[in-house]
C-alpha cells in the first residue's frame, strides 16, 4: 500500500509526515493523543544514512516528548548492498537505530511497528523488530533473502526452495506464517485505525515472541529451549 | 601462544577462562537438534553449532558462548538463537559478573531463513535487555568466519568488543555484494581489500572496537578480563547521552569520510601518516601507532 493511502487510513484526525529521500517523519493523532511516526518507503535500501535519521528521529522524540508513543512503519529491501557503506561500519549505524527504538521504549515510549509492504533482514531486526510488537498487513512480504541467492548460499536447489516457499512455514515470504512463529503479533485488516488505537493501549512490553511462537505451533523449540537453559533443566518433549 | 583463530569453539572457551572452571549448559548429551534441517537434508550437530555454559574469568563469574564456525558457518537457528537468549536471560538472574560472547558467525541461518531471522532479533533484545540489568556484554570476534549478518549488529549492541587483527566485523559479506552489485563494487577475491574494509585495526581505527589483540588466546583472556573491569565500573545500560555521544560519532563519521572509498585514506585522514604500513604491523605496535598518531572517535 502506498504510504499517504495508508495514513489516510490510519489517522482520520490527520497527520504531518514528511518523505525525504525514502525517510518518512511526522507526527499524527491517534485516540487524542498525539504520536510521532517513523518509518522508510519506497522499499528503502537501508543504507547509513537512513539508518541515522531514523535513530535521530527517535532520540529526538525521547529527548523532547517524554511517554510519547511511536508508529514505525517499514517498507525496505534490506540493508544497502554496498562497499562503502561496509567500510564504514553499516553494522554500527543499524544496531545504534535498534538502542534507539530499545532505549525508548526502556524510557516508557509505546513503540508499535507496521511493515506496510516489504520487510527484509537487517532492515527489518533494527526497526519493525525492535517495536513492543510489530504488525503487518495482510499482502504485506516478510522475508530474509531472495530464493535465488538463498539457493547459491546454501546449495539446496532452487525448485527445492520454490516448492517449500508455497507453504513451508520457514520459507514462506507472508505475513501469516511470521504470526504462526510469533514474530508477528497481528495480521491488521479492515479498520486501521481501531487496530492502531488498541496497540498502543497495550501495556505489554516483554519480548513474547518465542512464546508465542511456541502457542501458535509455528517455533515449537525456541521457548522450551530458552526455558531449559533458563532453570538449568531439560528442554520438555512436545 | 595458542591460536584463536584455528581452535574451535569448545577450545576457545576452555581456554579463554580459568582452568577446570567451564561448566557447560544443555550439553551435547541432551542432543538438542534443529528441527527445520532434516527437510533440506542437511547435517545437524547436537549443540546446534553454539557452546553455552557458565566459568571463571580472572575469578570474575561469567556466562560465555561460543559459536562453531565449523558448523554452518556458525549461523544462527532457532536452537542456537535460544540457548544464547537462555544463557543472556539466566545472566540477569543469577547476577554474574558479564557475559562473553565468542562469536564467529554468518549472522541467519539461511536453512531455517524465517526462523533464523526471529532468533536473531531475539538475541539483539536478550542482549540489551541484559545491559539494563546492568550485566557487561563482551563480544571477541577472532575466527576464520568473522562476524556478518545480523550478529554484526548484535555485536555493536554489546558493551565492548575485543578482535584480533584477524577478526572481521561487518553486515553483508563481500560475496553478498559482489553478486547483488557486481565485482566492480566490491570484488570478494581481493583478500587484502576485504581485510582493509572489516578487519579489526579498520574496525578500531574507526572506533567500532574497543581492543585489538594478537591471535592468541591468552590475549583474548586478557583483554576480556580488562574489558568486564573497564564495563563495571559504570553502568552497563543503555543512556540517552551515551546514544546522543553515539549519534554524534557516527554523523561525524559520514560527514568525515562519507565520500572515501577506500579504507587506508580514512587511517590517513585520522593521523596515520604511512597507512601503507598498518597492515604488517603486530597488534600492540599498532596500538602503540595509534595511540601517537589518532585521536580515536568513539573509543573508551
Amino acid at each position: 500500500m502506498e504510504w499517504k493511502q495508508l495514513a489516510d487510513n490510519l489517522f482520520s484526525a490527520g497527520h504531518t509526515i514528511n518523505e525525504t529521500d525514502h525517510f518518512l517523519s511526522g507526527t499524527a493523532e491517534v485516540d487524542g493523543h498525539t504520536i510521532a511516526v517513523i518509518g522508510t518507503t519506497n522499499h528503502a535500501p537501508i543504507g547509513i544514512e537512513i539508518a541515522l535519521a531514523q535513530a535521530q528521529a527517535v532520540l529526538k522524540v525521547v529527548r523532547e516528548h517524554p511517554q510519547r508513543g511511536i508508529l514505525l512503519l517499514v517498507d525496505t529491501q534490506g540493508q544497502r548492498l554496498r562497499h562503502r557503506d561496509e567500510m564504514l561500519g553499516i553494522n554500527s549505524y543499524m544496531a545504534h537505530l535498534g538502542k534507539c527504538i530499545e532505549l525508548a521504549r526502556r524510557s516508557g515510549h509505546k513503540v508499535v511497528a507496521l511493515v506496510y509492504d516489504q520487510a527484509l533482514s537487517g532492515g527489518f531486526i533494527t526497526s519493525g523488530m525492535m517495536a513492543d510488537a510489530c504488525y503487518a498487513l495482510p499482502e504485506s512480504t516478510i522475508r530474509v533473502m531472495g530464493l535465488p541467492a538463498m539457493a547459491r548460499i546454501t546449495k539446496v536447489p532452487l525448485e527445492r526452495l520454490t516448492e517449500l516457499a508455497k507453504d513451508n512455514p520457514v520459507f514462506a515470504p507472508g505475513p501469516d506464517n511470521y504470526r504462526r512463529m510469533g514474530g508477528i503479533e497481528a495480521i491488521w485488516e479492515d479498520d486501521l485505525a481501531t487496530q492502531l488505537a488498541d496497540a498502543l493501549r497495550d501495556p505489554n512490553t516483554v519480548d513474547q515472541r518465542a512464546a508465542l511462537g511456541l502457542a501458535r505451533g509455528g517455533r515449537k523449540l525456541s521457548q522450551k529451549v530458552v526455558e531449559a537453559v533458563r532453570s538449568g533443566t531439560h528442554v520438555r518433549p512436545a | 601462544m595458542s591460536s584463536y583463530l584455528e581452535a574451535n569453539a569448545r577450545e576457545r572457551i576452555q581456554r579463554l577462562l580459568d582452568p577446570r572452571s567451564f561448566e557447560e549448559f544443555l550439553p551435547p548429551s541432551e542432543r538438542i537438534v534443529s528441527p527445520h534441517l532434516a527437510q533440506l537434508d542437511a547435517p545437524v550437530a547436537f549443540d546446534d553449532g553454539v557452546v553455552i555454559g557458565q566459568g571463571l574469568l580472572n575469578g570474575q563469574r561469567v556466562f560465555a558462548a561460543a559459536q562453531e564456525g565449523g558448523f554452518m558457518g556458525g549461523a544462527v537457528g532457532e536452537v542456537h538463537g535460544a540457548k544464547l537468549v537462555g544463557l543472556l536471560q539466566r545472566a540477569v538472574v543469577e547476577r554474574v559478573d558479564a557475559v562473553i560472547l565468542l562469536l564467529e558467525t554468518g549472522g541467519v541461518r539461511l536453512h531455517e531463513a524465517n526462523a533464523g531471522l526471529i532468533a536473531v532479533s531475539e538475541v539483539m533484545r536478550a542482549v540489551l535487555q541484559t545491559r539494563a540489568a546492568d550485566i557487561p556484554v563482551i563480544v571477541l570476534i577472532g575466527g576464520s568466519n568473522g562476524c556478518f549478518g545480523g550478529m554484526g549488529i548484535v555485536a555493536r549492541c554489546a558493551n565492548f568488543i575485543v578482535m584480533s587483527e584477524e577478526g572481521r566485523l561487518a553486515m553483508s559479506g563481500p560475496e553478498v555484494i559482489e553478486t547483488a552489485s557486481g565485482v566492480e563494487e566490491f570484488d570478494s577475491r581481493d583478500r587484502a581489500l576485504v581485510w582493509r574494509t572489516t578487519g579489526g585495526k579498520h574496525r578500531y581505527l574507526l572506533g567500532d572496537c574497543q581492543a585489538i589483540v594478537t591471535d592468541d588466546i591468552d590475549a583474548f583472556r586478557q583483554a576480556a578480563t580488562e574489558a568486564v573491569h573497564a564495563c563495571r565500573q559504570g553502568s552497563a545500560a543503555l543512556t540517552l547521552a551515551a546514544l546522543e555521544a553515539e549519534q554524534a560519532m557516527l554523523a561525524a563519521r559520514l560527514q568525515d569520510f562519507g565520500t572515501q572509498d577506500e579504507p587506508m585514506e580514512i587511517w590517513r585522514r585520522l593521523g596515520i601518516d604511512n597507512p601503507d604500513i598498518v597492515p604488517m604491523l603486530e597488534a600492540t605496535e599498532f596500538t602503540a601507532l595509534v595511540e601517537r598518531s589518532v585521536d580515536r572517535q568513539g573509543a573508551k
